[in-house]
């Protein structure tokens, strides 16, 4: 080996061992004044889509899911509105709220969840199937009652341990790539991702109508989208990791306005 | 019955230029696709749309399957005078569905 050969193996040694260094130096998380919706990574035409109801494809969910609450079901024979009453007066802050503690479960359920359950404790009837029509569209329903409204869920002693994996989960490396979650959406949100704006992964608008899947779909079907896309062994729909990590996103995106029916591209 | 969503201003003067906004509840089912089992499904789209004024037609347009789910039009025309303004959707499956608004010129 010559002494100009052995430089240039000392050089790139040295390189490497910097950019490995870099690689795991992690950028803290967004500043809370710094956090945008995904709304204001959109172009003017979708924006306007999401402004205008009688332009959103996703108030079709939220006047069916009207009409789902309202209906009488199960073998109880009870609508929602039965107990709830009026969801513009009772469901108002709710998905704000949520995920929230279940104490019979002993863990955070989500909207979806929530509704399941009243379905089967209080209306007897079958769980609706997660990611149906039906689902989305009382979720959605009750989700708009909160329209505006800032997320705030809460993080105390009995779901902290919940928060906290959903919190290990964004910020572990995963998949055959390698990828952490918080690598895109805390430390590259400026950038782009083949040609489309990396977001910062705040949950303010679901369920919501996305361009691309030509419908409306909840969190859980994005986050999934996601984990795919790291080519991460995936969690099947209503896995409570998912769950946890709903949790974690909702509190990291607290005092932001929810937004739905929101429209995604 | 799909749903459907019209957005025309109640009122408008005589001449004056307004925006009509019209979205439907419909899948959009291209034909190209296939289900899990590798089965085709059948193409389910609407092909076309007319709005008419007091009988009137003012807009048409053909659809095709490269268009979207929940078909939205945008589209302007002079207030003329007040009465009915019609839309009609028509497509696959002998699927038809004709919404109406009244509006006031004066």
């Amino acid at each position: 080996m010559t002494p100009s050969e052995r430089c240039i193996l000392v050089v790139g040694a040295l390189a490497c061992a910097i950019a490995s260094t870099l690689l795991i130096v992690r950028a803290a998380e967004i500043p809370l004044n710094e956090r945008k919706s995904g709304y204001e990574f959109m172009g003017r035409d979708s924006r306007a889509m999401q402004d205008d109801d009688t332009a959103n494809p996703g108030t079709f969910s939220v006047l069916d899911g009207e009409a789902l609450w309202k209906r009488k079901v199960g073998t109880a024979g009870k609508s929602c509105a039965d107990c709830h009453g009026e969801a513009s007066e009772s469901m108002k802050g709710v998905a704000a709220r949520y995920p929230a503690f279940n104490a019979a479960r002993g863990r955070p359920v989500n909207l979806d969840q929530q509704i399941n359950i009243c379905r089967a404790e209080r209306q007897q009837a079958t769980p609706l199937p997660l990611e149906g029509k039906d689902l989305l569209a009382l979720n959605a329903y009750v989700a708009r009652q909160s329209r505006g409204m800032p997320i705030n869920v809460t993080i105390d002693e009995r779901t902290r341990p919940f928060f906290e994996a959903g919190r290990a989960t964004f910020y572990r490396r995963q998949g055959q790539l390698n990828f952490a979650c918080a690598q895109c959406h805390d430390d590259n949100w400026k950038e782009k991702l083949a040609g489309s704006p990396i977001t910062q992964a705040h949950p303010t608008g679901y369920p919501l109508y996305r361009l691309e899947w030509q419908s409306v779909g909840s969190l859980q079907r994005r986050l999934r989208n996601c984990i795919s896309g790291m080519r991460v062994d995936n969690y099947p729909p209503g896995a409570p990791e998912l769950v946890d990590l709903e949790l974690f996103l909702m509190w990291r995106a607290r005092g932001m306005p929810i937004e739905t029916p929101a429209v995604r591209p | 019955m799909a749903r459907a969503l019209i957005n025309v201003p109640p009122k408008a003067k005589k001449g004056e230029i307004i925006t009509i906004k019209t979205l439907i509840s419909h899948e959009m089912e291209t034909g190209y696709r296939h289900d899990n089992v590798g089965k085709a499904i059948p193409r389910n789209i609407i092909t076309e749309f007319v709005c008419t004024y007091n009988g009137l037609e003012v807009f048409r347009a053909e659809l095709f399957p490269a268009i979207a789910a929940n078909p939205f039009f945008t589209f302007n025309t002079v207030a003329t005078a007040s009465g009915t303004i019609e839309f009609k959707w028509t497509g696959d499956n002998e699927f038809s569905q004709t919404e109406s608004v009244n509006i006031t010129v004066e």
